[in-house]
């Protein structure tokens, strides 16, 4: 046996050095992705330049505090003429690099900043002689991500399994309906798990068509999102225009948690929130080890990537399917009651707006995974946030522009960065038992 | 462990897949169980491992009738599978795939990574199955990836190893390899189950040899003394001729001329380097390789289906490199593709209408933008015909032919245009034995008309059987051109394996 066991340690050896090779020698399309990024990056600076620096004068002032902060941070004041030409010849140099030299295996980070930096600049320009409260743009950055990522973190779970849920957006919805009338009737707590119930009512749906009777999935979640829309908008229009005291539900208050809540920044950002957003960290790392550090989490990514073989191994395929879809189901209507019960606390026709499809997004750009899809989130969640408060403000952007953003960049995000993330095997694929 | 099976039967809609089969496997053993596509044995090994349930007859395991409900009464009875397609995650570490099921855990539910890798190393070094743990399964070798299946069953208290053609996806290398490790379970006392349609392989591992046909045992075979003509025939029923009668190539002038080719991917590595290859009018040029040497890019270059970035390739005297694949493959190159399934057939579509994928464009098959089906037709049916295609109905569904006679319906469509030059990528790949021999005749006897005949195969036996002249690639590159009569397979799988490259 020696003389084999020589031989078979080649063969890895040698697909690594195929892999080597393969970052090292620059290829023609290689080459013309670097010159493209580049230009990209020169025009993103032509227009800081030669648009937002000249169209803007006067001092930009940052707000980093609120007024009853116990730490007041000093607003920062920004010369913004002289600013924009500072970022300007940032992005001017990192385009000329990229284009000339290329970045190679760190363009796409350099474009990452690129975007940052071009992001800074409106940002500027569009405050150049006003003031906008910054710190409370990234307080509701981390509002409004809760509802992107949790349902990013839904869509997680049933894929994981090999189930495809594009029902998200009618699970949101189901939840943040019968999250307010609930809560309204009943109270906040009962609510939320109201809504949380009723995403799982609607997994099951999902999951016993999907497992059962092996329907289509995609048409399964379209049939799912347009039955909750209809319904709750007929339910709407219907018994709460009628009773005005089922549509008004108490709303969870933000619980500041002693000490790190007076950290300047972060406190407010991240100690000083609902009981969702609590709840959405919560999950998220929850979730995380579960998928990957536990049975339960290796069962279930087996089936969604070779259900064969773990049906081979002796493991339930629809059950582990079930339990992970209706998981993601009640994740979907929890998700759901940020809507009503933490914010407004009450439900308006479609509110979710979204968020559902942005969350299949950001599950993409996170790669199926809980903490990427929580970062891609961040930057949906950012894109939203500054679109609102940007129109309070008065700057020359249609606010129409501005509330386009967060799908915009969902678009750009999806299109253009996400690359090469692997969904996994057997997504979307029903398994039929021989 | 001494497994029996007596008088199993299992029947599906319309076939009687297991027809009262009855074999005995004994302890430290190997028993071969032979047959063409369709002849049970898949069926009967479903049911050995709780997959599917007999109809009548019963499992005996050392004197004791078992009954297996599911998958996992059979694991935990000690019979041990390794399929055919490996039942592996390739996202996977070796370890995870192995405990799968099985999980070492903490606090009842955590995994016990450090536990599993434990166990995998145990088993590996017990048994001299050399693989690392913590290696993602798509990172290696396919035949280490089998060593992973085998730790799999045997972590599980396997006793009983059932392998279904083990040695389809293997190098002749690691085939070598692999008997070694069989010799070794047997040492340990395994029982062993080696399903195969290879023939030479069957009488070089098995200590018994069992013959399935139609879904019957139709005969037992002592490896010792049995010849592969012996067990051909009993494969099939009739007599075989496992040898391809041909006479003397008579080569003629160039018809395929590449010069200094080079293809590169999207990295800017070499799938092809700087190949010249000719194949003269009347001969059978053999490309032998182990999978993915590079024998795809050559096909796809000649047939224009992938862009080449050096050199030129000539048919007869016209310059044929940058042509579009329907100009190439209409003037002159027919193509029977290596995956039948993905190139080489529509399932969806009707055996007359697959017979004129090539040509459905052209007179007489259509006229303005109507297709002429009573010609499409008729031309089908001789097809068919001519081609020895069962069953003949062209209106099936291309899809419900067997692979065999799947193969024999593009070779019809290929071999039937008049061109010049023929190419073969895998002609018999998963096919039947007699389906195999009557396009081996078919493709000497395009040869004989004058016709140049490239033939990629990663089985030596074939490249030996049709082959005038042997070129054999490694790594993109065509490494040595023999001529068939001067060299023996260990000098071309010496070649295959990398030698002078």
């Amino acid at each position: 046996m020696s003389d084999n066991s020589a031989a078979y340690e080649k063969a890895p050896i040698e697909s690594y050095e195929g892999t080597e090779k393969k970052s090292n020698v620059l290829s023609k399309s290689k080459i013309r992705r670097a010159k493209i990024l580049g230009i990209i990056m020169l025009l993103l600076s032509a227009v800081v330049m030669f648009v937002l620096a000249p169209a803007s004068q006067g001092i930009a002032t940052f707000g980093l505090s609120f007024p009853d902060d116990k730490f007041q941070l000093d607003a920062l004041a920004i010369p913004s003429t002289a600013a924009l030409y500072v970022l300007a010849m940032v992005l001017a140099f990192l385009g000329g690099t990229q284009f000339l030299k290329g970045f190679q295996r760190k363009s796409t980070l350099i474009l990452g900043i690129s975007f940052v930096v071009f992001v800074i600049s409106i940002m500027i320009w569009a405050t150049a002689g006003q003031e906008f409260s910054l710190i409370s743009m990234l307080v509701s950055t981390i509002a409004r991500t809760t509802p992107i990522a949790l349902g990013a973190l839904s869509g997680i779970l049933c894929e994981r399994s090999g189930v495809v849920n594009i029902g998200i957006e009618g699970m949101l919805l189901g939840g943040a309906f019968t999250g307010v009338v609930m809560g309204s009737l009943l109270g906040g707590w009962v609510g939320l798990i109201a809504a949380t119930i009723t995403g799982g009512v609607l997994a099951l749906l999902l999951a016993f068509l999907a497992i059962n009777y092996r329907v289509d999935q995609i048409i399964i979640g379209v049939v799912i999102n347009l039955l909750v829309l209809g319904l709750t908008s007929f339910l709407t229009s219907q018994i709460l225009v009628e009773r005005p005291e089922w549509n008004d539900a108490p709303i969870f208050p933000a619980i500041k948690i002693p000490v790190l809540g007076d950290i300047p920044i972060i406190g407010p950002m991240f100690f000083d929130q609902t009981v969702i957003v609590y709840a959405m960290f919560g999950l998220v790392a929850l979730t995380t080890f579960l998928l990957f550090r536990t049975r339960w989490g290796l069962r279930t990514r087996s089936v969604g990537e070779n259900p064969k073989a773990a049906d081979s191994l002796g493991i339930s395929v629809s059950k582990t399917r079930y339990l992970a879809v209706i998981y993601g189901g009640m994740v979907g209507g929890f998700a759901g009651a940020w809507f009503t019960l933490g914010t407004v606390g009450r439900f308006d026709e479609g509110m979710t707006g979204g968020a559902g499809f942005i969350g299949l997004a950001a599950m993409i750009f996170g790669g199926w995974n809980p903490i990427g899809a929580l970062g891609a989130a961040l930057i949906f969640g950012f894109s939203d946030s500054l679109s609102q408060k940007l129109a309070l403000i008065n700057t020359s952007i249609p606010t129409e522009f501005l509330a386009m953003t967060p799908y915009l960049v969902t678009i750009v995000v999806v299109a253009g960065l996400v690359g090469r993330a692997r969904p996994p095997a057997a997504d979307g694929q029903p398994f039929e038992k021989q | 462990m001494e497994l029996e099976l007596r008088g199993i039967t299992k029947a599906f809609p319309g076939v009687l897949a297991n027809d009262d089969v009855s074999l005995t496997a004994r302890s430290g053993q190997v028993l071969a169980l032979i047959g063409e596509n369709g002849a049970g044995k898949s069926t009967l090994m479903n049911i050995l491992s709780g997959i599917y349930r007999p109809d009548s007859g019963e499992i005996v395991l050392n004197g004791v009738v078992q009954k297996f409900n599911d998958p996992g009464e059979a694991i935990k009875a000690g019979i041990g599978m390794v399929h055919q397609h490996f039942m592996l995650v390739p996202v996977f570490t070796v370890a995870e795939n192995v405990v799968l099921g099985v999980e070492p855990t903490v606090f009842g539910n955590v995994l016990n990574t450090k536990k599993a890798n434990k166990e995998v190393e145990e088993i590996s070094q017990k048994y001299g199955l050399a693989v690392d743990p913590k290696a993602k399964i798509e990172d290696l070798a396919v035949g280490i990836q089998q060593r992973v299946e085998i730790i799999k069953v045997l972590l599980r208290g396997a006793k009983i190893l059932v392998f279904d053609e083990p040695t389809a996806v293997l190098t002749p290398q690691e085939v070598i390899e692999f008997f070694g490790i069989v010799a070794e379970l047997k040492s340990r006392g395994a029982t062993i189950i080696f399903i195969t349609h290879k023939l030479k392989e069957a009488l070089a591992i098995a200590d018994s040899i069992t013959v399935l046909r139609g879904g019957r045992v139709v005969g037992h075979a002592d490896p010792k003394t049995a010849t592969q003509e012996e067990l051909a025939s009993m494969m099939v029923g009739r007599e075989i001729d496992l040898t391809v009668d041909k006479t003397p190539a008579k080569p003629g002038a160039p018809v395929l001329t590449m010069s200094s080719v080079t293809m590169t991917d999207d990295f800017g590595r070499d799938l092809l380097d700087n190949i010249n290859l000719e194949v003269r009018a009347g001969e059978i040029v053999g490309v032998a390789g182990i999978q993915g040497n590079g024998q795809t890019e050559l096909i796809e270059a000649i047939t224009g289906l992938l862009p080449i970035a050096k050199g030129s390739i000539k048919l007869k005297d016209v310059d044929i490199t940058g042509f579009k694949p329907r100009q190439i493959h209409r003037d002159g190159v027919a193509h029977v593709p290596e995956d039948r399934n993905e190139m080489g057939m529509i399932g969806s579509f009707t055996v007359a209408e697959n017979l004129v994928l090539d040509s459905y464009y052209s007179q007489p098959y259509s006229r303005g933008l109507r297709l002429q089906s009573a010609s499409i037709d008729e031309s089908a049916r001789t097809l068919v015909k001519d081609y020895d295609v069962r069953p003949a109905h062209i209106e099936n569904m291309a899809s419900t032919l067997s692979g065999g006679n799947a193969q024999k319906m593009i070779v019809a469509r290929e071999f039937s245009r008049d061109v010049p030059l023929v190419l073969c990528a895998q002609p018999t790949r998963g096919i039947d034995v007699g389906s195999i021999e009557y396009i081996h005749e078919q493709i000497v006897r395009k040869r004989d008309e004058g016709i140049a005949i490239l033939v990629v195969s990663t089985e030596l036996d074939e490249i030996f059987a049709l082959s005038d002249r042997i070129v054999v690639m490694f790594d993109g590159k065509i490494v040595a051109t023999l001529n068939a009569s001067e060299t023996n397979p260990t000098e071309v799988g010496l070649y295959m394996a990398g030698k002078n490259s």
